[in-house]
Parts: C-alpha cells; sequence; structure tokens
C-alpha cells in the first residue's frame, strides 16, 4: 500500500521568542512512515524533535505544511480527536486516579462499554506484567512501573500510531536496556507504528527500523541503522552517530565513482564520492576507525604515513592515535581478535595506515 | 552534653514548637476551659458569674424553659448554619470561574491579577462591610443607579429596601470572603501540571471531560481549603451581621456578643460558644472526613 501511516509534507514550526524574535523550532521536514514501523527521532537537545512529534499529535499545529495520517489531512484537528495516542517523558499519570482508571480513561472517552473496558484493561496490564496493579495509584509505583503503566494507557486504545517521546529518559540505564527490548518486542507483537524521540544514538541503533536524524529543525538524513552508520550525508550524521575521522582536503582527481582528495601537508588519499564533486571543490572526508588499519601488509591504494601518538587498550581492541604529515590526528580501532594479540605498534614509532577506497566517503557539506 | 542535645531530636521538636506551644496554652486552652467552666455556672442578679453546675444554660438554648418549648435559640443556630452554608456555596461558585482564569493566564499577568484580589483587603474590614451600607441603603449607589435607568426607560420607580436586611448580610459576607476562597483554588490549579491537561486531550478527553475528570478532581483540596476558611468564619462572624442586617438579623456570633456585652450573661454567653464550637468542630470533621485534607491527590 502507497498510502503511509505518518506523513508530514514540508512541515515548518515557528514560535515567537522571548524577545520578540522568531524560533525555528522545525525546518522544512519531509517524512513518509510506513505502516507498523519502529521509527526513531534522533537529534540533540533542541533540535525540534519534541515539537515534530507534538504536531503530529496535534498539541501544536504547524506554522507551514502539513501532516496526514494514513492519508488523510490533519489540519487543525484537535489531538483529542486524533487515533493517535502519546507516552509522554514525564508519563503524565492522573495522580488522583488508580492504575485501572488510568488505562481505562481513553476507552471511557471513546464510550467503549464497561465491560470491554474492564477486559482490555485487563489485557493491556497483562502485557506490561503489571496485573495486579489496578488498585494502586501512581505514586505508590516505580518510575519503571509508571512507564509501563503510561505505554499501557496509551496501548490500550489501540492507536493507529504511538508517539513517544523519550520514554525511557528518566529511567537508570540497566532498566532502560532492559524497557528497550520490551519495547521493540511490544512493538512487534501489536504491530502498531512508533515514532520513538531520543536523543541517545544507541537506543535509537538499538530499536528502530528506521532513524530520521534531526538538527537545527532540519531532517537531515532518514534511513535504516546500518545506512546511516556506513552512508552518512554529511558530516553532522557521520559524527553524530558512532565514532569516526575527518579529514579536510581539496578535490584533486577524479574516476568514476571516487576521487583523489588532497589534505594539508602531501597527505593525499582516494575516496568513494557519493555525490558528485569538481576538481578544486573543499571537502570532508570521512573513515570510520575500524575501517582503518596499521599492520604493515600493505597492498591498499590509501596509505597513509605517520607517527603514533597515543595507545589505548582495551582488551578487545586497541585504539591508535596517528598523526599525519599534515598534522592532523586520526584515530584507528584495530580488533585484539588473533589468540595472542599483541600491540602493532608503540607510541612514537612512525606507521602507515591504509584504508579502502570504500571505506572513505567524500562528504561535500 | 552538648552532643547529647544534637543527637536528641524530641527535645529538639520540643523546643521548636514551644513558642507555639506557649501561646496556644494562654491564649486558647485556658480562655477554653475558662469558658467550659462558666457555661455550667449560673449568673447572680449584679451579671456575676456563680460557678456551680449546672445544664439549665444548654437547655434553654435547645429550647427548653419554664413556659414550655422555645426554639428561638435554635433557630438561631440553624440560621447561621444556612447562611454559612449558602456563603459557602456561592463563593465556591463565584471563585472557581475566576481562579481557573487567573491560572489559565500568562505567567507574567498572574501575579497582577493576584495583586487586584488582594488589593479590597488592604482596607479595614469594618470600613469595607460599611462601604456595603453605602451602596445598598434606601438612597444608595445601587437605588440611585436603578432609579437612573428607571427615570430615562420612564417607569415609576420606588427605592428597594436593600439594607436593612439578610439578603444585604449574605451579599457582605460572600463579598468579604471571596478572596479567601480564590486563592486556595487559585494555588491547586496552577499547581496540576500542564501535560496532564495534554494526556486527557491525547486520551480523546474534550475540554469538557478534562474539566471534569481532570481540572476538578485535582483543584479539590483549593476547594476543601477554601470552605474550611469560608464556613468556619461566617458561622460564628457578628460584625458582618450587626452592621449589614441592621441589629436584626441575629447569629450565633451576635447572640454570645450580647449575652456578654449586653445582656452581662457569661454562663449563657458561655454555653452559646460551646455549641457553636462543637457545631463546627462536627461539620469541619465531618467535611474532612468525607473530602480529604487533599494531601494525598496533591499532584506528584
Ligand atoms: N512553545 C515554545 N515556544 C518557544 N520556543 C519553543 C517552544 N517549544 C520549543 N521551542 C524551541 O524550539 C526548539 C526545539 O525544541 P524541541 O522541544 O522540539 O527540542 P527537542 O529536540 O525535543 O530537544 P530535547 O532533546 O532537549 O527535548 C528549541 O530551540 C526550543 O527552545
Ligand atoms: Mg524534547
Amino acid at each position: 500500500m502507497a498510502e503511509y501511516a505518518v506523513e508530514l509534507r514540508n512541515v515548518w514550526k515557528r514560535f515567537p521568542g522571548p524577545g520578540g524574535e522568531v524560533v525555528t523550532a522545525v525546518r522544512d521536514v519531509s517524512l513518509k512512515i510506513a505502516d507498523g514501523e519502529f521509527f526513531a527521532l534522533l537529534g540533540p537537545s533542541g533540535c525540534g524533535k519534541t515539537t515534530s512529534l507534538r504536531m503530529i499529535a496535534g498539541f501544536e499545529l504547524p506554522t507551514e505544511g502539513e501532516v496526514f495520517l494514513h492519508g488523510r489531512p490533519m489540519g487543525r484537528t484537535p489531538p483529542f480527536q486524533r487515533p493517535v495516542n502519546t507516552v509522554f517523558q514525564s508519563y503524565a499519570l492522573f495522580p488522583h486516579m488508580t492504575i485501572g482508571e488510568n488505562v481505562a480513561f481513553g476507552l471511557q472517552m471513546k464510550k467503549v462499554d464497561r465491560q470491554e473496558v474492564q477486559r482490555r484493561v485487563g489485557e493491556a496490564l497483562e502485557m506490561v506484567r503489571l496485573s495486579g496493579y489496578e488498585r494502586r495509584k501512581p505514586k505508590q509505583l516505580s518510575g519503571g512501573q509508571q512507564q509501563r503503566i503510561a505505554l499501557a494507557r496509551a496501548l490500550v486504545n489501540r492507536p493507529e500510531v504511538l508517539l513517544l517521546d523519550e520514554p525511557l529518559g528518566a529511567l537508570d540505564l540497566k532498566l532502560r536496556k532492559e524497557m528497550q527490548l520490551e519495547l521493540k518486542k511490544l512493538q512487534r507483537e501489536v504491530g502498531i507504528t512508533f515514532i520513538f524521540v531520543t536523543h541517545d544514538q544507541e537506543e535509537a541503533l538499538t530499536m528502530s527500523d528506521r532513524i530520521a536524524v534531526m538538527e537545527g529543525g532540519v531532517a537531515l538524513q532518514v534511513g535504516d541503522a546500518n545506512d546511516i552508520y556506513e552512508h552518512p550525508n554529511c558530516r553532522f550524521v557521520a559524527d553524530f552517530i558512532g565514532e569516526t575521522n575527518f579529514l579536510d582536503g581539496v578535490v584533486g582527481a577524479l574516476e568514476p565513482g571516487k576521487a583523489r582528495v588532497d589534505a594539508a601537508g602531501g597527505v593525499s588519499l582516494w575516496a568513494h564520492t557519493p555525490q558528485p564533486v569538481t576538481p578544486g571543490q573543499k571537502v570532508t572526508v570521512t573513515i570510520r576507525p575500524e575501517k582503518m588499519h596499521i599492520r604493515p601488509t600493505a597492498t591498499d591504494v590509501n596509505l597513509l604515513s605517520g607517527r603514533v601518538t597515543d595507545v589505548v587498550y582495551i582488551g578487545t581492541d586497541t585504539h591508535y592515535g596517528v598523526t599525519l604529515a599534515g598534522g592532523q590526528t586520526i584515530r584507528v580501532r584495530e580488533q585484539n581478535y588473533s589468540a595472542e594479540s599483541r600491540l602493532l605498534a608503540r607510541e612514537g614509532e612512525p606507521v602507515s595506515v591504509r584504508f579502502a577506497i570504500e571505506a572513505a566517503r567524500v562528504l561535500t557539506e | 552534653m552538648i552532643q547529647s542535645f544534637r543527637e536528641n531530636r524530641r527535645l529538639q521538636g520540643f523546643l521548636l514548637i514551644l513558642p507555639t506551644l506557649l501561646v496556644m496554652l494562654v491564649m486558647l486552652v485556658l480562655p477554653l476551659t475558662l469558658t467550659v467552666i462558666t457555661s455550667f455556672g449560673q449568673r447572680d442578679a449584679d451579671g456575676n458569674v456563680i460557678y456551680t453546675f449546672t445544664l439549665e444554660n444548654y437547655w434553654r438554648l435547645l429550647g427548653f424553659t419554664e413556659t414550655g418549648w422555645d426554639d428561638l435559640y435554635l433557630g438561631i443556630l440553624m440560621r447561621s448554619l444556612w447562611l454559612a452554608v449558602q456563603t459557602t456555596v456561592i463563593v465556591i461558585l463565584m471563585a472557581y470561574p475566576l481562579a481557573y482564569f487567573i491560572a489559565r493566564a500568562p505567567e507574567k499577568r498572574r501575579n497582577f491579577l493576584l495583586f487586584l484580589v488582594l488589593i479590597p483587603l488592604w482596607t479595614n474590614f469594618i470600613i469595607r462591610i460599611y462601604a456595603w451600607v453605602m451602596i445598598l441603603r434606601g438612597q444608595g449607589v445601587l437605588n440611585s443607579a436603578l432609579g437612573g435607568v428607571a427615570g430615562l426607560l420612564s417607569i415609576p420607580f420606588t427605592p428597594f429596601d436593600f439594607y436593612p436586611s439578610q439578603g444585604a448580610v449574605l451579599v457582605g459576607m460572600v463579598y468579604e470572603f471571596l478572596p479567601f476562597m480564590i486563592l486556595p483554588i487559585y494555588t491547586s490549579l496552577e499547581k496540576i501540571e500542564p501535560n496532564l491537561y495534554e494526556a486527557a486531550a491525547d486520551l480523546y478527553a474534550n475540554a469538557f471531560h478534562t474539566f471534569w475528570r481532570v481540572t476538578v478532581p485535582l483543584s479539590m483540596p483549593g476547594v476543601v481549603a477554601g470552605t474550611i476558611l469560608t464556613f468556619v468564619p461566617v458561622i460564628g462572624t457578628f460584625v458582618v451581621s450587626d452592621i449589614l442586617g441592621g441589629r436584626q438579623v441575629i447569629l450565633v456570633g451576635n447572640l454570645v456578643q450580647r449575652q456578654f456585652l449586653d445582656a452581662r450573661n457569661p454562663p449563657f454567653g458561655s454555653a452559646a460558644s460551646i455549641i457553636l464550637l462543637l457545631m463546627t468542630l462536627a461539620l469541619t470533621l465531618y467535611y474532612t472526613r468525607r473530602f480529604g485534607l487533599g494531601e494525598e491527590i496533591a499532584a506528584g
């Protein structure tokens, strides 16, 4: 089906700032989220994730552009008429109601009959493994339990789309990891589209089918975890997801699909060009540390000589800092996979760093 | 010695409440005990108290006299109670929307609006009540205004007898106690987390349902506090009824005051105070049992 569960078409959101200026929270964002997808909005603080989510829920209206739910334009439809539910970061459980009443609230508002409400509340609590807590008040539950109730309260309504705004933000690391897997499993079971906001890249990579990386109100790149890690389309995405090296330089020679980039100090390398470039253009090359090697059996095209400035041994890997002729420092990660791994170079020793052309990517922005 | 004082939490606690304890003892417990003792006493021909033990004062209050059943005093009690109920209900109905409006106003404007609510309290209580006499009396502001309108429409107009009357007393009470209801309700409304409203909207509740299922229950602590702050003083006050009732509307407060000052019958006045106290206590206890003091509902 060509219809998407959620579509944002050229959505902008501007707020009046405190000093009368205009704050643009979301800039021309277009997203298409398929039915049943686990979709993450990932980005640093203030990049407009919450605002995007709130526009889908209907708490904010776009200044420009349109939000569609299953092809229906939402226009000015108020939140209570949208077939979506939200899990708030602070849970927002009603403190004066019991857990049972909290979970039943949405169904009662939809005038579902009493027995059906009771049955579904029971099911929802079972789903989050909190059966028997109906009569407690939210305050009498731990943070993790409250989080699960917030989830049950939303899911019991069987929304078309579930929106989650950093739902695990308040949990400690261990519980957070557990809930990540649990949420993912739950989403597979119920088959509801999840849109999940987080600023934690690992969380996004672990849980999502696809990720939109946002920055400054712009959705920079949308893709699955592998895509975003291996094929970042700009410097920000490459930097935000995982660890990487950047080398600034100028395009020298061109060949189909690759280019020679000349960096400072006579450092020169060949890199893959996903976007067309022209000779003389200023570009950045990104290379992930684990895709480079300092083993001395060199047959690759890219061979950069430098001097080891630091060595960090962490068991599974050894990290080397290597300073190149132009003064650039790059980080190289060697896996210690052989039975008797030993250091390949010591501090101060000259080494050659080698990597495949495909491992290096030319970024134009 | 010093060390043990540091660790002695009970002693510390005792010292902290000591000043209040002393004040309460001197200003509350002693007079109250004296009142209880006096209420069982008699009065001699000169108006002095004879300390005996008789229930006569209480019997008289309940309506038993030598000449038979007389519901004069019970009537006064009932009237006071009824006036307090009316005042409280009207004050809640007027204060709630106002408090709601202030709590929902932009943050910067809220303080200004609260300030407006408090301005009347800067004027002396008695003066504020006399101001109502000026408004309500035969040639007062209200009658002049109505007369003016009637004149414009050429309708014959005879001034209303707004004052003195029981209605005037009610108006005065409502006016007097409005701020004491607005403030606690405002405080509890303002404490409600905005994302609870959003959660309700998210769960398909329209404005009406959100108000009744979220706003009202969460603001109940304020309503309870405001009710106690209004009901208890209204039932015992005598100044408003004295001034706006033109000494014709007699409430328990007036009864007590007159027994002490005019009739020179302290034992009877004491008995009336004790009855008033017990009644207030019983109602307050019942009310707080029924609706709680609100602490368990407080947002969290
Ligand atoms: N109601 C508002 N009025 C004015 N500015 C706002 C409003 N809401 C958000 N903003 C601004 O819009 C930008 C994006 O905010 P948003 O809450 O969407 O960020 P976020 O990505 O969710 O950040 P975080 O990870 O910190 O929650 C911020 O600069 C913020 O200050
Ligand atoms: Mg946010």
